[in-house]
């Protein structure tokens, strides 16, 4: 029986190998016939795989040192996850370097035509939020929904699935841009087939997580599980209308959009603001919701305040879209809403970010104590600045100043770098020790560092960009007494150079913290423990410590 | 999972709570409307876009040139929008209209100026300048940041049927006629070959610009198509025309 189950397995990756091939041939442009080939390369590693008696998916959980046995949960993808978050992390920390750096010295460090910032960008984009921040979603949401429907995974093959699928996504959609494969509608780069792809993964996705919570054996939905279901309805929504369009031929890599002009436009925007409002929002403030109270070992501060964030965050995010077409041909009155519905989403933000914060009542000491819940602290104060920014930058008098500029890039990078990476850093640092069966990560020091490394990062790197941001848009508008503008453009860009390269030190800090928090997962993993001094000392003074005596009379 | 007796209990927000179907309903609901009111009217509101004279699908040339604009992702450093601003219509031209990205699929507004706006580059330079500086960049602006794009000019245009890239604009709603795919291949051809015979090339698309663009008049390269593109944007629409200024003098409703 085994054996002809894995005679069939290797007919269907051979029929996928033959087909791969036959697309290969077929293609109509090098790019796409170059990604056909790695799909053809897959399917002839795959049958061999299957073939052989040789078990790569065992050696590779023995190389990760991942637990023998069953564990009570379905961990094994949320193990995978956990690894991926961590290298698609530095590789997108390292492109974000690699383009900063492009940009301070552009003369030596673009390698045309596939190393050139045009196609690095999206790659680096990509990298960081849906390979890193994608994989952290799915390693998360997988662990919690578990834990709080107290049942293992609907469809334990469906999820490996969703793994490995999604990993295949990231590795098309980051080659193709390399190969110059793009629709340029930013943050949906990838063209028509990586997208249909990316919508059989998720359709999965979708499955394994509803069918996990129609399954479980706690009456109510935990608030964290309303979070992640807005997050993958959501993007459903987003993706599918976002990418509709006509492939110039089903053997080749191009297409254009259904949209045009101003639609198009507004339908991008409306998908590029939910993708931050939802991917990097609502998914994340699932995290919060399980990982905070569990770290602080507090409950959620109030759950009135969970259901009216929830319900107002999700209706009000979708609105404000037109924020990042303020002043252009798109018509007033959606600029208008998209501005006004922008200033409202500040509070519901607010109260997502009170209710994180307050759970720590009664625990406050461990931000002394304890450095994950010092990174998230440090999380949630960066979601309230940067979306008390976004609303005040969706306001058209602050937005015909920043729009074009870099102060864009340091609000974007606030947000990615300060809420997403810190709570991200924050939920691995919990879950490695939990998954691995260890009983504490290597060393606590080293996550002290990491706090301290990227948050030095953070703030030269959003400093810098502010600055830049103000100085070029100021200078884009300024008038002499003779009537006259007083500057060129290039004026404007040698004007910055100094803070493109303090913007590339914070990047270095930020992916230098990134290799600690690497090289501490990787001696978790190895169960190693480092010997340190532990966090607090215990207060103690031999001298005060002792009964008053009365001094004898002379 | 729960007795009916308990069942009967729980109301209002806490049966949600309870009901994925119901959850999930709700919460598709509450995400739908945002778009549904914001995007939906631009496609019959008839304001949305003011029809200009001169706008015209672009050429097979153009076109390519455009895929290339896009591949190398020129748009993730300039911007194709001018805003209504005293500072950006001296500097750039004429604030854009909706009409003239009309037949833009993609739209590439762009979100960012690493480098200049580019919505009205068109003709503002010299051809030998866009190879120059294509070819190096910091040869004509000391202080550019922009990487290097040697290769189009030793990059032969390569497509596998310029008939099916306009087809598939047609597709999505641009007006190509009959006559435009039959000739896809030819007018991608003469309009970088001065010598060529370009046919009504210039009829069915006005104000088209037929020369050799790169300096290589034996060749036609990725440098062609990529400087025909640039030289064309936005030199379709007349904006400073006495007739446009008159029209929008009088336009209704403003």
């Amino acid at each position: 029986m085994q054996a002809e189950a894995a005679l069939g397995r290797i007919g269907l990756w051979f029929l996928l190998l033959l087909g791969s091939i036959g697309v290969m041939l077929g293609a109509k442009d090098t790019p796409f016939a170059i990604q056909a080939g790695m799909i053809a390369a897959l399917a002839l590693v795959m049958v061999f795989m299957t073939a052989s008696r040789f078990d790569p998916a065992g050696k590779a959980r023995g190389f990760f040192h991942m637990p023998e046995g069953q564990s009570r949960y379905d961990d094994d993808p949320v193990r995978w996850a956990t690894i991926a978050t961590v290298f698609w992390g530095m590789a997108g920390f390292l492109a974000g370097l690699v383009i900063a750096l492009q940009l301070a010295f552009p003369a030596y460090l673009n390698f045309e035509p596939y190393l050139n910032f045009g196609r690095l960008r999206p790659l680096h984009t990509s990298a960081v939020i849906f390979a890193f921040g994608g994989n952290a979603l799915i390693a998360t949401s997988f662990f919690v929904v578990q834990r709080t429907c107290r049942v293992r995974l609907a469809f334990p093959a469906l999820a490996r699935f969703v793994f490995w699928g999604y990993q295949l996504f990231i590795v098309l959609a980051a080659s193709g841009y390399l190969l110059g494969i793009t629709q340029s509608r930013e943050y949906a780069e990838p063209e028509w087939y990586v997208d249909l792809w990316l919508t059989v993964v998720w359709v999965s996705y979708l499955a394994v997580f509803v069918a996990t919570l129609l399954r479980r054996h706690e009456p109510h939905i935990y608030v964290a599980n309303w979070f992640y279901l807005a997050f993958i309805v959501t993007v459903a929504m987003l993706h599918l209308v976002n990418n509709m369009a006509v492939p110039v031929s089903f053997l080749g890599s191009r297409s254009y959009s259904l949209f045009g002009g101003v639609q198009d436009a507004l339908t991008q925007w409306w998908y590029g603001h939910n993708a931050v409002g939802f991917f990097l929002t609502a998914g994340f403030l699932a995290m919060m919701y399980y990982f905070v109270p569990k770290q602080a070992e507090r409950p959620v501060y109030s759950y009135r305040l969970s259901i009216i964030h929830f319900w107002s965050l999700i209706f009000l995010y979708i609105w404000a879209g037109p924020h990042h077409l303020l002043y252009t041909a798109l018509p007033d009155w959606a600029q208008t809403l998209g501005m006004v519905f922008s200033i409202m989403l500040w509070m519901p933000s607010w109260g997502g970010m009170i209710n994180g914060l307050m759970t720590l009542n009664g625990a406050w000491d461990k931000v002394r104590t304890d450095p994950i819940i010092r990174m998230m602290v440090m999380a949630l104060a960066f979601y309230g600045m940067s979306t008390f920014e976004g609303p005040m930058l969706s306001i058209k008098f602050f937005n015909s100043l920043s729009h074009y500029t870099d102060w864009t890039i340091g609000h974007v990078h606030s947000g990615a770098l300060g809420w997403n990476g810190m709570i991200t850093f924050a939920c691995l640092y919990y879950l490695t020790p939990r998954l691995w069966k260890r009983s504490r990560m290597y060393s606590l020091r080293m996550i002290n560092w990491h706090f301290w490394l990227a948050s030095l990062g953070i703030v030269f790197y959003a400093g810098s960009m502010w600055v830049a941001g103000l100085t070029q848009g100021l200078m884009w508008r300024e008038y002499g007494a003779d009537g006259y503008l007083v500057n060129s453009f290039a004026d404007t860009v040698a004007a910055i150079r100094p803070m493109y390269l303090m913007r590339a030190f914070g990047g270095t800090l930020y992916l230098a913290g990134a290799v600690v928090m690497t090289f501490n997962f990787i001696q978790t993993l190895r169960g190693k423990l480092r010997e340190e001094a532990p966090m607090t000392e215990t207060p103690y003074d031999p001298v005060a410590d002792r009964p008053l005596t009365a001094v004898p009379a002379a | 999972m729960s007795t009916p007796d308990v069942e009967l209990t729980v109301k209002g927000h806490k049966r949600l709570e309870r009901n994925i179907t119901l959850l999930g309903l709700f919460t598709l609901l509450a995400v739908s409307v945002g778009g549904i009111v914001e995007i939906a009217p631009l496609f019959w509101i008839d304001n949305t876009i003011e029809k200009v004279d001169g706008m015209r699908p672009y050429t097979p040339l153009e076109l390519a040139g455009r895929d290339i604009y896009i591949r190398e992702g020129c748009y993730t450093c300039h911007s194709q929008m001018i805003r209504p601003f005293r500072d950006e219509v001296e500097r750039y031209g004429h604030y854009s209209l909706a009409a003239e990205s009309m037949y833009d699929h993609p739209f590439q507004w762009g979100s960012k100026r690493t480098g200049p706006d580019l919505a009205r580059v068109g003709l503002r330079y010299s051809d030998a300048w866009h190879v120059q500086h294509l070819t190096d960049p910091r040869s004509v602006v000391p202080e550019s940041v922009m990487p290097t794009y040697k290769f189009l000019a030793d990059t032969d245009l390569h497509l596998a049927d310029p008939a099916a890239n306009l087809i598939a604009m047609k597709d999505v709603g641009v007006p190509y006629t009959k006559a435009d795919i039959d000739r896809a291949a030819a007018d991608l051809a003469a309009q970088a070959n001065p010598d060529a015979d370009a046919g009504d090339l210039q009829k069915r698309y006005p104000k088209s610009q037929i020369r050799d663009f790169d300096g290589q008049p034996q060749r036609l390269t990725e440098m062609d198509a990529l400087v025909a593109y640039l030289q064309m944007l936005g030199t379709l629409v007349d904006v400073n025309s006495a007739a446009a200024q008159e029209k929008l003098a009088t336009e209704k409703g403003r």
